[in-house]
């Protein structure tokens, strides 16, 4: 038997939750904005009026305002439009128990067990539309289908308040005419790599010979193939919204240029220390530790290297990002700015493998540095330091506490 | 225009005036059930509800507000009051 997959997606989610809170301004064009004195001042969500003036997400403020004057702009409430998220799961929750947030504002359902005391996937979804309308005042568009990948194409296309539903006997009809970029996975880059080789919508790809696809695009080439013909099987996993910590790092543009491995040497130091202790407070640790120089001349690069086991301690982290740079940079030219991030990150408390030989060495330097934090937080940043930092005064730095750069979407 | 961003929208907040905060008077059953029982006016009077005759999840578009809505029968009248959070609220007539 067909699973039976929804993908409900809330209609101008931030946009719809101020509006609803905020009547006088619901006839009127309106933008979710960040905020423009932290340099966020882009547009995050618009309404439905300031869609039709042709505002878009992502662009900044004057533009939005040039194109529509009268936009009424909103400071975003992410505390509330969490709440709302989660109020909207609690619906599903009484459907299945087979719910994948994507964001804040998507979610797949798996209610194949449930048609038999709900009615059909379009009936639950209908329902779904219904109950967050009238419960929560804002709307969802909802697609129905055999797999994930159709059920997320099909809450695109109707909008807002809709249910569409693609089954396994008309998806040829509704799927393959759309363009393959509005298929998930498929971005800007893929777009233009498929264009080359002239595929232009789902249906080119779904009909291209997989092998062909494959040679263009590695793996992922079969996957796409996969995703256009429906074959996707991919469960629906139960998981809750959460913004997950992918990584943590520090960069820094240092007041001179960094010249000799020395520099280096500190600035590695001041930024494993501020990483080691994000992660540290954040119960993570890492195992793949990357660096990115740029240069006097504004080149970039990035390089990485893996661990023999997770760390959150900073000498660990500092030596290695130290043995990356000295194989990777031949001081052809300055360094402007340097950083460090540590990926592949866990949670501390997992199990690890452990050694027989250094194992109490680490333990202790852990413990060192748990104590550091400690010092810190009760007497200041600069109250212990490293000696090699008092070598150069210059680039010593508290990236932690300097050197937050909030992100615009908090919960992406 | 505006002299700041949120300017425009801040002044436009307080016209909100379908949305009126009341304090209420409320039982609390053993079973963790809140039943509303006496509804302050914000200019003093209160009103007896005589009957709670429905309870479930809604919105209201009209105050620009959500949570537990009660259907309340006062003096032989059907009123919403709603509970968002910890506060009460009723959608004004005016």
């Amino acid at each position: 038997m067909d699973r039976v997959i929804l993908h409900s997606d809330l209609n101008n989610f931030y946009a719809s939750v101020e509006c609803f809170y905020n009547p006088e301004i619901r006839d009127r064009p309106v933008a979710v904005c960040g905020s423009q004195s932290t340099r966020h001042g882009i547009v995050l969500a618009k309404n439905l009026i300031a869609k039709e003036y042709g505002v878009k997400a992502g662009e900044a403020i004057w533009e939005a305002r040039s194109k529509c004057p009268g936009l009424v702009v909103v400071r975003p409430n992410y505390m509330q439009y969490l709440r709302f998220s989660m109020m909207v799961r609690k619906i599903y929750e009484n459907y299945t128990n087979l719910i994948e947030a994507f964001g804040i504002d998507e979610n797949w359902l798996d209610v194949t067990e449930s048609t038999r005391l709900f009615g059909s996937g379009e009936d639950i979804a209908n329902e779904l539309r219904k109950r967050i309308k009238y419960e929560l005042g804002i709307t969802a568009s909802i697609g129905v289908s055999f797999n994930k990948v159709f059920a997320k194409l099909g809450s695109d296309m109707k909008k807002p308040d809709a249910t569409t539903v693609i089954s396994a006997e008309d998806y040829r009809e509704k799927v393959w005419p759309l363009p393959a970029s509005d298929m998930i996975y498929v971005g800007p880059s893929t777009r233009k790599k498929l264009d080359n080789i002239g595929i232009n919508t789902i249906g080119d790809l779904a009909c291209a010979p997989p092998g062909f696809l494959e040679k263009h695009f590695g793996q992922w080439g079969r996957t796409l193939w996969i995703f256009a013909n429906g074959y996707d099987d991919s469960p629906v996993t139960p998981l809750d919204f959460q913004p997950c910590i992918k990584g943590v790092g520090n960069s820094l543009t240092t007041p001179r240029d960094l010249c000799t491995n020395d520099d280096v040497k500190i600035l590695a130091y001041v930024l494993a220390d501020s990483v080691a202790e994000r992660l540290r407070r954040h119960h993570l640790k890492g195992r793949t530790v990357q660096i990115s120089i740029r240069a006097s001349d504004l080149s970039f690069i990035e390089r990485q290297g893996k661990l023999p086991h997770y760390t959150s301690t900073s000498s660990e982290i500092a030596e290695k990002a130290l043995e990356i740079f000295s194989n990777s940079w031949d001081w052809s030219r300055t360094i402007r700015s340097f950083g460090i991030r540590v990926t592949n990150v866990v949670m501390e408390n997992e199990c690890g493998q452990l050694s027989f030989f250094d194992d109490e060495k680490r333990l202790r330097r852990e413990q060192l540095e748990r104590s550091i934090d400690g010092i810190r937080s009760r007497f200041g940043h600069y109250s212990v330091q490293r000696a090699v930092l008092l070598k150069s005064s210059d680039l010593n730095a508290n990236p932690v506490e300097e050197n937050v750069i909030h992100p615009v979407s908090f919960f992406r | 225009m505006d002299t700041g961003q949120y300017a425009d929208f801040a002044a436009r907040r307080c016209w909100n005036l379908a949305k009126v905060f009341v304090e209420v008077i409320a039982k609390f059953t053993k079973d963790g059930r809140k039943v509303p029982l006496i509804i302050k006016w914000e200019d003093g009077r209160s009103f007896d509800i005589d009957k709670v005759t429905d309870v479930r999840r809604a919105a209201s578009l009209k105050a620009g507000g959500q949570g537990i809505r009660y259907r309340c029968r006062i003096n032989g009248r059907e009123t919403y009051l709603w509970l968002e959070d910890d506060k009460w609220f009723v959608d004004s007539k005016s």
